[in-house]
């Protein structure tokens, strides 16, 4: 007899029948038919409507039909919050109950029924079991706050829940210790600013007290809590470490990191000449090493940490090496992490011993691994200078096997080597020749080019070379194009004689049969330097290069120090700060490595220099510059530097910032402004005034295609449209890549997007739908992508937008959470839209009943906002915001400053009053708006404030 | 804390679900299903993913991915932790931790996940303290509860709860008092083409198996402690008595139980205990390659290799096999490219040997990855470290126990290159 027998009943009167048998007088069929309704319920199935008829059950002295009609109760209350009513009484009393074991499991199930209405009821029951006299109800009653706070925050704070719970810190329990300060450590998540936890020598004392008592799930909190403490002065961080040193024999691995954590914080105040500090550094290794040894998953988080630790302090694990070689059946994210850190463990010591393991994995099946281990040769070579040679003659043997992809990303390597070692390993070039033709990735041809372009003068043949490269200019991608334009421009300026027929050609090929505006724009500002001032012009593309270093793979000083104060958390395994990715993080605080007390400062090493201080980064010349730099595109710097493992990077600046300029301001680019790069900027402003005399036909041409798409871009006059941006990215969407905006032209709403396809494939079938959203906005009509959208191809779509669909509140409440799906995958992605387009052309209000309105919104409902900078007088103002669906109902004007009285419709019916106060010559204004739906405010505000500022 | 728990089978569905918190749509699992698509082999399916509003914390065991779904900066080896004690506990009470058995038992599932998290935080996840709580299902329980109409479920407040040894209940009985330790020592190593080790390591545990009545409090010591530098304890060690005397003394938990793990990486303390010649070669334009390999025992103490299980995942290029084993039986699958040979024991007097041809496919260029061979044995009663438990005392009770120490080495990941 198994449970099993409860997934068989799936015939029609299904319901019906559980009815019967819960209304059974028989104990045991009700029992069996609760068990039944559960079944259903695990795997899915609605089975609500059975709601009154289970509560009946809970009357009842069997304390498992008791926890089943519980279980029930939390997953269904939500659904039926005036049903759920009828439960509190038995809750109410089951809380006095004389077995501890039903009041706890009575206050831990109101906690989980989240009905705004029961919240009420629980107050009571609540506060007398956090006093109870037995522990476990306590504790229980402890984790029932945070449940509650969750629901309803102001009321946990107005019946003094809180101030209870921080009492609990003190409680003779371990466990009831543990568990308040997990409940307060959550409820600290959402207040940011409170001073919930605050914590000083004496309740550190006790928590120090319970970790040596509680389970390992209280010991991972209050480690956890621990970490947030900044001790006074080296003395007391160093008995706090003592006390924690234990917890790094756990068994339980989340204990051992966090132990981890607080040590690697603390450490950071203990004097280096200190003998304990020597002795800590020493007991922190063999934990880490054992967490390898562990289950794969908890591998994978251990080694996103050690990775972190290992950039902190090399120190610790610099004779481990060898536990970090890959075994050929671990799971690819391992393998992929353990490289990472070979890289970052290797040093001249080692480095023979990482080379032949690195060898070896070059032969092995996975594509992706084997590649990453050929890059990560490159990557030794440049760490370890000694060992460069032996790393050249290491690629150089790879590429002997011949293995396609093996041989292409050794090439990419080398390219980076040469740009760390300049004329040092150049006899390797004329193997590298040898491979030309086996190159068919865009990476190693513009690798393989660059290299060409670097060492022309040594190279007999590198005209042939580029020149065979050159004939099928049209098919290569981009960084191929740019790259073979460069390289053949360094080499004319260094042959100059025979290769003049040769630069024509690619600046005619770049300039007038590209439609790329990068390869363009680079071709014109080639050719106006050759012509002008060949000179300058090879001061500027033979310049010397800045080296490459290994610190670009490098995690940033300040950033880094934040993650090891994340060590265990899921920041630490992104290698992002919280802020970054945490949802609902109102101004998450951002933790730093407390500052080193006592002596010894003065001695130390750079590298605790800078942990110490906090902030200001090592000046380090010899790092190339941010890879969006416009200065080093033009050098040429655009292949990417080594990257670092790890989930890809969120939507670049570059990208954005390329965006912005499509957006609107190619007219400022006219003006002679290019996202303030000096170089650029220069090129362009002489570039008009010369043209006519020194720039032939097809220049001018070019420039009027500019020109063109300036005209196209212009903003049409009325209401406020932002400007496109990115909202998914090619990479998260297998190359489709989607921006777009909303505005409102003619009373339609309108989504108007860029479905870019960056993938090798045709994409077809698309089609659109939305979450449930604030203001039910919904697609009017489909998504009009007749044509099917080929490689490299762009389209423009609007899509009109109705405001009729589902309604669902959404925070914020302007996000909008779209699916897109093709031919190849469905989509998601979530956006903002300004709130503006909701503003309905019929919002102007009659004085009167202006008036009336704000008076009879209650003054809670106002709030107040700051515009700064903006220098419109107030009738400007006001007309522009009129093109919004703005309007202004009345002026008046009181001691020089101009008071607007405004009035906004929301589709949805939504009145929004607003009072704009202006003062001449002060740029801040001030505005209050008024409503009886109070949320809206803050959108309404970023809508000012944007189309104000626009 | 932990939001949400979903069960998913190896063919894509999701057969149980979880809240602990408000419910989250299964549609949140799409985002783990795109990564399991993506993930050549199951096991390759990284273990966090994130999705707009949640993280996905996932473990793969038995086949069955427990996805766990988070919404707030949770400590990611907390979650996968717990994961695991989920498992453990399912284990522990079904026997097996199998779709089936998770399915015939859907309510104490759902009982036992109740009563380990409230609210996202664990609640309890000691074996002894849950089966107080919830009785595991035995046959036997079935028929009496049908019978009486007595429950699974305990009415009583588990007694180890609070107490300052939660891990043990009061009041246990037993006729016969027994303690059985059992030392089992794997060995992972990589040994390269020539035969000369590249990394090696021992991972040991002592599993315990301790039936006393009462209250008992045990010592346990060893003769060579020193080789104990890195280790992890159960809670019920008294960390400060090791530190100072290096002895382990402990009120052990009732049942089976991991008393400690520990790790041996220093090289020269881990002995090789087999060898593997090889002479595997494929020869350009030839469809044709040769297949040798030969084993023996290296530094055994003079204990026999057992159960010794040779597999290697050969390239793809090899179509079939023709080989022949000198004892056991081999077997190649030509579509997984598997060869897996069993030899069974290893006679020191006649080495194992295995030997023949493989057959390529015709006009392909030889293979270019090497197959790496992987070795599975065991040697009985030797821990390879050299760890001798000296002594086992007890006290607190006036009772005998009967004691048992039995010692056995395993390999771990144990892989030649070729």
């Amino acid at each position: 007899m198994t449970d099993s027998k409860y997934f068989t009943t799936t015939k029609k009167g299904e319901i019906f029948e559980l009815k019967a048998e819960l209304n059974s007088d028989k104990k045991e069929k009700k029992k069996e038919a609760v068990k039944k309704v559960i079944a259903s319920m695990t795997v899915g199935k609605d089975v609500s409507a059975l709601f009154p008829d289970v509560v009946n059950c809970m009357q009842t002295d069997n304390l498992e039909l008791k926890k089943l009609v519980y279980l029930y109760l939390m997953n269904y209350a939500k659904s039926q919050p005036d049903m759920a009513i009828m439960a509190v009484n038995t809750f109410v009393k089951d809380c006095e109950d004389a077995n501890p074991l039903i009041r706890a499991l009575a206050v831990r199930t109101m906690g989980c029924i989240r009905v705004d209405k029961i919240t009420e009821y629980l107050c009571e029951p609540l506060r007398k079991c956090l006093k109870d006299e037995d522990p476990y109800v306590r504790k229980t009653a402890a984790v029932c706050v945070a449940k509650l706070h969750d629901i309803n925050a102001q009321l946990v704070e107005d019946q003094g829940f809180l101030d209870t719970l921080k009492d609990l810190i003190s409680d003779s329990n371990p466990m009831v210790v543990a568990n308040a300060v997990a409940a307060l450590s959550e409820i600290a998540e959402s207040h940011p600013n409170s001073n919930l936890l605050d914590l000083n020598p004496q309740s550190i004392n006790k928590l120090l007290t319970a970790l040596n008592e509680c389970t390992e799930w209280g010991q991972i909190f209050i480690l956890d809590c621990l970490a947030n403490y900044t001790p006074r002065d080296d003395r007391e961080s160093q008995s706090i470490c003592e006390r924690v040193t234990p917890r790094l024999s756990h068994a339980n691995s989340a204990v051992v990191l966090s132990a981890v954590k607080v040590l690697m914080k603390f450490m950071e105040m203990l004097p280096k000449d200190l003998d304990y500090y020597g002795t800590l550094l020493k007991k922190l290794a063999p934990p880490l090493v054992t967490l390898l040894s562990a289950e794969p998953e908890l591998q994978y988080v251990a080694l996103r940490n050690i990775n972190l630790i290992v950039q902190k302090r090399p120190e610790i694990l610099k004779h481990e090496m060898k536990v970090f070689f890959v075994k050929y059946n671990d799971p690819i994210y391992v393998k992929l992490e353990k490289l990472d850190i070979m890289i970052r463990l290797a040093s001249q010591a080692n480095i023979a011993q990482v080379l032949a393991e690195l060898k070896e994995y070059a032969t092995e099946v996975d594509v992706d691994f084997v590649r990453k281990a050929v890059r990560a040769i490159g990557r030794c070579a440049i760490k370890v200078e000694q060992s460069a040679e032996r790393c050249v003659s290491t690629l150089l043997d790879l590429i002997q096997t011949k293995v396609n992809y093996v041989v292409q990303e050794a090439i990419v390597v080398i390219k980076d080597i040469f740009r760390k070692y300049p004329n040092k390993y150049e006899s390797v070039i004329a193997t590298l020749c040898e491979n030309l033709d086996s190159l068919d990735e865009p990476e190693a041809r513009a690798a393989m080019i660059w290299i060409v372009g670097e060492y022309a003068e040594r190279i007999d043949n590198a005209d042939e070379l580029l020149e065979s490269f050159l004939e099928g200019f049209h098919d290569e991608s981009t960084q191929v194009q740019l790259q073979l334009l460069t390289a053949i421009v360094k080499l004319f300026l260094k042959k100059p004689t025979e290769t003049q027929e040769l630069v024509q050609q690619v600046l005619s090929l770049a300039t007038q049969d590209s439609d790329n505006p990068d390869l363009r724009d680079r071709g014109y500002i080639y050719w106006r330097l050759l012509s002008t001032d060949p000179v300058a012009a090879k001061e500027v593309v033979l310049a010397e290069k800045p080296l490459i270093s290994e610190e670009t793979d490098l995690i940033e000083p300040t950033l880094l120090e934040e993650l090891i104060c994340h060590i265990g958390t899921l920041a630490s395994v992104y290698h992002k700060p919280p802020s970054a990715f945490v949802e609902g993080s109102r101004g998450v605080m951002h933790k730093r490595l407390p500052a080193r007390t006592g002596s010894g400062e003065s001695t130390e090493s750079p590298d605790v220099g800078t942990a110490a201080g906090g902030s200001a980064p090592e000046a380090a010349p010899s790092i190339i510059p941010s890879q969006g730099d416009l200065l080093g595109d033009l050098l040429n710097l655009d292949m990417a530097p080594p990257t670092t493992s790890g989930p890809p990077p969120p939507t670049t600046g570059m990208q954005m910032g390329g965006m912005d300029l499509l957006g609107g301001g190619l007219d400022s680019l006219l003006g002679g402004d290019l996202g303030g790069s000096p170089a650029m900027g220069a090129g362009f402003g002489a570039a008009p005034a010369v043209m006519p005399a020194s720039l032939n036909a097809p220049v001018g041409g070019g420039l009027g295609d500019l020109f063109d798409l300036g005209g196209g871009v212009g903003m049409p006059m009325g209401a406020y449209i932002p400007p496109k941006i990115v909202w998914l990215p090619a990479m998260k969407a297998k190359g489709l890549e989607i921006s777009g905006t909303f505005a409102r032209r003619a009373g339609v709403i309108q989504m108007e997007l860029i479905l870019t396809n960056k993938a090798m494939s045709i994409m077809t079938d698309f089609a659109i739908q939305f979450n449930r959203n604030s203001f039910g906005l919904a697609p009017a009509g489909p998504l009009q992508v007749l044509t099917p959208l080929g490689p490299n191809q762009t389209i423009e779509v609007s899509l009109p937008l109705s405001t009729v669909g589902p309604v669902m509140k959404m925070d914020p409440l302007n996000n909008l959470q779209v699916a897109v799906k093709n031919n190849i995958d469905v989509f998601y992605f979530s956006c903002q839209y300004p709130i503006s387009m909701l503003f309905v052309e019929d919002g102007k209000m009659e004085r009167q009943v202006f008036l009336a309105t704000w008076k009879d919104i209650p003054n809670d409902n106002e709030s107040q906002f700051q515009i700064k900078d903006c220098h419109l007088n107030s009738d400007a103002a006001s007309s522009k915001l009129q093109g919004s669906n703005i309007f202004t109902i009345a002026k008046r004007t009181v001691e020089g400053q101009d008071m607007l009285y405004m009035s906004i419709k929301l589709s949805n019916g939504i009145w929004v009053l607003a009072e704009l106060r202006v003062q001449a010559g002060n740029p801040n204004y001030t505005i209050s708006l008024k409503c009886r739906a109070p949320e809206v405010s803050q959108c309404v505000f970023q809508c000012y404030e944007a189309v104000l500022k626009n | 804390m932990i939001h949400s728990l979903f069960l998913v089978n190896s063919s894509g569905d999701i057969f149980l679900e979880k809240h602990w918190k408000s419910v989250v749509s299964r549609s949140v699992c799409d985002y783990f299903f795109e990564a399991q698509e993506r993930a050549s082999e199951p096991e390759n399916v990284p273990p966090v993913i994130p999705t707009p509003h949640h993280y996905l914390i996932s473990v793969l065991r038995h086949r069955i991915y427990f996805v766990a779904v988070i919404q707030s900066e949770v400590p990611p080896l907390f979650v996968i932790e717990f994961l695991h004690r989920v498992v453990d506990t399912f284990q522990d009470y079904f026997g097996v931790c199998t779709e089936a058995a998770i399915k015939d038992n859907v309510v104490v599932v759902y009982e036992l996940l109740e009563e380990m998290l409230d609210n996202g935080f664990p609640l309890a996840t000691e074996s002894n303290i849950l089966k107080e709580l919830i009785k595991p299902p035995t046959i036997l329980r079935t028929v009496v509860n049908t019978i009486t109409g007595s429950t699974n479920v305990g009415e009583q407040l588990p007694t180890g709860q609070l107490s300052v040894v939660p891990w043990r209940r009061t009041g246990v009985k037993y006729t016969n008092n027994e303690a059985y330790f059992d030392v089992v020592e794997e060995i992972d190593a990589i040994i390269d083409k020539s035969g000369s080790t590249i990394t090696a390591e021992i991972q040991g545990v002592i599993d315990a198996c301790v039936k006393l009545t009462g209250m008992p409090d045990l010592t346990l010591s060893f003769m060579n402690p020193r080789l104990l530098d890195d280790v992890s304890f159960h809670p019920c060690v008294r960390f400060k008595r090791w530190e100072a005397e290096r002895i382990l003394s402990f009120i052990p938990p009732d049942g089976n139980f991991r008393l400690l793990s520990y790790h041996v990486s220093c090289q020269n303390l881990v002995a090789i205990p087999v060898y593997v010649k090889h002479n595997i070669t494929f020869r350009e334009g030839s469809s044709q390659g040769r297949f040798e390999l030969t084993l023996g025992p290296k530094q055994t103490m003079g204990k026999g290799l057992e159960a010794v299980i040779i597999s290697s995942q050969l390239p793809r290029g090899v179509l079939n096999t023709n080989l022949n084993p000198s004892q056991g039986t081999y077997n190649f699958d030509p579509v997984t490219k598997l060869l897996s040979w069993d030899v069974g024991k290893i006679n020191p007097q006649k080495l194992p040997s295995l030997k023949g041809s493989m057959s390529l496919q015709a006009g392909a260029s030889k293979p270019d990855e090497n197959p790496t061979i992987n070795i599975q044995f065991k040697i009985q009663q030797s821990a390879l470290s050299g760890l001798k438990v000296n002594r086992l005392d007890m006290y607190g009770e006036k009772y005998k126990p009967f004691k048992g120490i039995k010692y056995m080495t395993k390999a771990g990941k144990f892989q030649v290159r070729t």
